[in-house]
């Protein structure tokens, strides 16, 4: 019988696998298969438990019960090596790269070719690197320090690891939540590709148009159960939102015009790092959308304005005052806050708990006279958020790296949110969240702006940016090429612009 | 199940009360009043140097230079008192210097972005120099005048039945876990260690706080170093050497992690006695000190060990 399933094109099977951590049972009997040449879609709300069904698979965490069939045999993988032999490739939704190796050392680490003498063949890993590089459309070279690229940079190398493994089985747990349009058609290119090479691919995102782009199947996860699984041409976009959040969504951006106030942020001629004579303002009570290419500059001018990037040339004004930041505390100081495109290196602490993150950068407002922190405050700021945002975990005492990577991103918005910025400055607010919470994080935003906040927002998800902001300014190549209206800006007006 | 867990969580505490009970055994002196006392007496000064090494650990640093900073310390607290200054002024200057030194050690850290290891190394290395120097290779004496019998209380007086020490100690333990748990700085000392660049870019002023840190570490020392000083009735310019190592050994005795971000300042404590009281039991049973640091580093290693198996099981 369990021939036949692989007969079938069946590449791979689970049976009623359910998984817990600890008392936490976070899969509860799910079935899923995956066939050679077919894409299918994982979807599913922050936390229903679609990364840790690919861990199962890929021998990160072994399943609490439950049957998984690789070809049709039966498979037990103690760790990711047995997977990774039995030809398993996942790209994991966290970077998982070592930021001082190269990005030929990081694709071929632990599996180095050697020659004589077991010395590291270094021409051959550059090669094959370079090879994967060029089709994956990427400009930067082998010997490039990883620590040096982009987080969607990263993201391909990523991806170049994963095909590296010339395996049978792919996942990829939310690829493209850090690549912008470009990236993701160039990545997409690829999956056709692998599909057409007879691999069995899965592929997680939040993205619903994706899924109608480039996958054959669904399957939906709702906490921890399987809730649907069915080809894709036979579901709608709304009937899919209906499995994963159990209930009808607004397709709409919340949206109201701005009633600006003064003004709040004042940039004359900015250089730096990546940007080059920047010159725009923002006002208080609108949200100005930073749009363009990976690389255009949009992180590096966001991280100058807070003060963690070095200014080189030009004038910052913030509320009437000129200032010189000389570390995000100068940012942090003149009421600026930042949310990190990066949240695993920069926006939490992985090992400490959810809410000493999130009060982290709050602490002053809950310090007594006598300098000792208010517990009893500090929880209720945390608890705020936790129930504002939805954040879905066992307890706010919880590590964050225990948390689903949507939660983790939720929490990094907490943590800046929780300081009382007038400015706000967003990069990437919405990666890895699901559609509920993204819908959550738009209205919060109309709130923010309601309330007087200058928003300033970097996303590479154009329909998001043309959807809350106000204004939009476009990138390219670390000038400011382009200046739209809510109501005047279209897609094709701010590609073009992008790609000056 | 429950009282596994108990178990493992405290299992700092469980290790030194078995090692309390064997050696009680095998010892029946050990459980006397007076050895216990003497215990806590002889732990008190690793105790005091420990604490400040938990915070610098805690941000996952380190510091080599305690046992010189004690010297130094000492043997300016030494000539102090032998010229007749002040109590109160010498020991708040005393306390000073060792913050000065430890300060200085923070600032070749943070600002100048040495790795502690080196920076503190260096640091132990002149500071050693310094000492040698500054005594003319030979011990200072705390002198007759009459400051040098108060002085000699913080080594060698007793409050009640409790050694002058020992109450330093539990004094100085309470601040520092009241700053550690309860106040901002101690905060950001575990998020420095958890992770420096997320701190930074929370706006957390961090070279401040790795200054104040190293800062707060020397002035342990130099207390540690008074102490010292006053029981002996004079500074040695050799004195302290090796002393980081106990205190690094306790820290990490108590389940502080040398990555930093985890770790307790009452499991530095538990550490500390562990370390006192195996030193102490060695000296009963009469083995030879050439013995003794080879017993020593075993079980040092051994609970390590032991600490990181149960880690990874549970
Ligand atoms: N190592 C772990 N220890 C304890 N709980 C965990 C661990 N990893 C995941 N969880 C819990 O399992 C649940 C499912 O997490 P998972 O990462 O699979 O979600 P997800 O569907 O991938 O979400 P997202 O869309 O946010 O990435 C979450 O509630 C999470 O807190
Ligand atoms: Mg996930």
């Amino acid at each position: 019988m369990k021939t036949n399933t692989y007969a079938n094109g069946e590449m791979m099977r689970l049976e009623k696998v359910s998984k817990s951590f600890a008392a936490n049972l976070v899969l509860d009997q799910v079935d899923f298969t995956m066939r050679a040449g077919s894409v299918i879609a994982l979807a599913g709300e922050n936390g229903a438990g679609k990364s840790t069904l690919m861990n199962v698979i890929s021998g990160v965490h072994p399943r609490s019960a439950g049957e998984i069939y690789l070809r049709g045999k039966p498979v037990n993988f103690n760790n990711p090596r047995q997977a990774i032999e039995a030809g398993i490739a996942i790209i994991h939704q966290e970077l998982n790269l070592l930021d001082e190796l190269t990005v030929a050392e990081n694709i071929f680490l632990g599996r180095e070719p050697v020659g004589a003498m077991r010395i590291i063949d270094q021409a051959r890993i550059e090669r094959e690197t370079q090879a994967l590089l060029t089709r994956l459309k990427q400009g930067f070279s082998p010997g490039t320090r990883v620590g040096s690229l982009s987080i969607a940079q990263q993201q391909m190398v990523e991806v170049a690891k994963a095909l590296s493994f010339d395996a049978d089985v792919i996942i990829m747990d939310e690829p493209t939540d850090a690549l912008s349009d470009v990236e993701t058609a160039t990545l997409f290119e690829i999956v056709s590709e692998l599909k057409k090479e007879g691999r069995a691919i899965a592929f997680i995102t939040h993205r619903l148009a994706e899924i109608f782009q480039i996958c054959d199947r669904v399957a939906i996860l709702r906490d921890g159960s399987l809730v649907h699984e069915g080809p894709t041409s036979e579901v709608t976009e709304t009937e899919l939102i209906r499995h994963m959040v159990g209930r009808e969504l607004s397709h709409h951006y919340p949206y109201a015009p701005a009633v600006p106030g003064e003004t709040r942020v004042s940039v004359n001629n900015l250089s730096g790092a990546g940007f080059n004579n920047v010159s725009f303002q923002a006002r208080a009570g609108e949200v100005v959308g930073f749009s363009g290419l990976i690389g255009a500059g949009r992180t590096e001018l966001a991280k100058a304005i807070y003060g963690a990037n070095p200014i080189i040339s030009g004038h910052l004004t913030v509320n009437g005052r000129e200032i010189s930041p000389r570390g995000p505390h100068d940012g942090v100081a003149a009421k600026i806050g930042y949310v990190a495109e990066d949240r695993k290196a920069e926006g939490l602490v992985q090992m400490h708990s959810l809410g000493s993150n999130i009060t982290l950068g709050a602490l002053q407002e809950m310090t007594g006279r006598a300098g000792l922190i208010d517990r009893q405050r500090e929880k209720t700021v945390v608890d705020r958020f936790i129930s504002l945002f939805g954040i879905k975990t066992q307890g706010a005492d919880k590590p964050v790296d225990q948390l689903s990577g949507g939660n983790q991103q939720k929490v990094s918005i907490a943590k800046t949110l929780a300081a009382a910025p007038e400015i706000l400055i967003l990069d990437e607010p919405t990666r890895g969240v699901d559609v509920g919470a993204k819908r959550e994080i738009y209205m919060l935003i109309q709130t923010l702006k309601e309330q007087g906040i200058c928003v300033l927002l970097m996303s590479s998800d154009l329909p998001e940016i043309l959807g809350i902001s106000d204004r939009i300014l476009v990138m390219s190549k670390g000038r400011l090429t382009g200046a739209f209206d809510h109501t005047t800006a279209t897609q094709e007006a701010i590609m073009q612009a992008a790609v000056a | 199940m429950n009282v596994k867990k108990i178990l493992i969580d405290n299992k700092s505490l469980v290790g030194l009360l078995l090692m309390m009970a064997v050696i009680s055994v095998l010892s029946p002196n050990f459980l006397s009043v007076d050895n216990l006392l003497n215990i806590l007496r002889q732990t008190s000064i690793n105790a005091i140097i420990a604490v400040g090494m938990t915070y610098v650990i805690l941000t996952a640093g380190i510091d080599l230079s305690v046992g010189s900073v004690l010297a130094l310390a000492g043997a300016v607290c030494a000539s102090m008192i032998s010229a007749d200054t002040p109590l109160l002024l010498a020991v708040v200057a005393t306390l000073l210097i060792g913050g000065a030194l430890g300060a200085a050690n923070g600032v070749v850290v943070s600002l100048l972005g040495v790795q502690p290891f080196i920076a503190t190394l260096v640091g132990m290395t002149i500071l050693r120099g310094a000492t040698l120097v500054y005594t003319g290779g030979r011990p200072i004496s705390t002198g007759d005048f009459d400051v040098a019998e108060s002085f000699y209380q913080i080594g060698g007086g007793y409050v009640g039945p409790i050694p002058v020490p020992v109450v330093v100690i539990l004094l100085v333990f309470a601040l520092f876990w009241v700053i550690l748990n309860h106040t901002r700085f101690g905060r950001y000392v575990y998020a420095i260690g958890g992770n420096e660049n997320v701190t930074r870019i929370a706006g957390i002023h961090v070279t401040r706080v790795k200054v104040l840190v190293y800062a707060l570490s020397g002035m342990m020392a130099a207390l540690a170093g008074m102490i010292l000083t006053a029981r002996l009735e004079s500074a040695q310019p050799t004195a302290g050497i090796g002393y980081e190592l106990d205190a690094i050994a306790a820290v990490v005795l108590g389940g502080t992690s040398l990555m930093g971000g985890r770790g307790t300042l009452v499991g530095t404590l538990i550490g500390a006695l562990i370390i006192g009281v195996l030193n102490n039991a060695l000296n009963l049973m009469d083995v030879s000190s050439y013995f003794q640091q080879i017993a020593k580093g075993s079980v040092i290693l051994l609970a390590v060990v032991v600490d990181s198996r149960v880690k990874s099981s549970a």
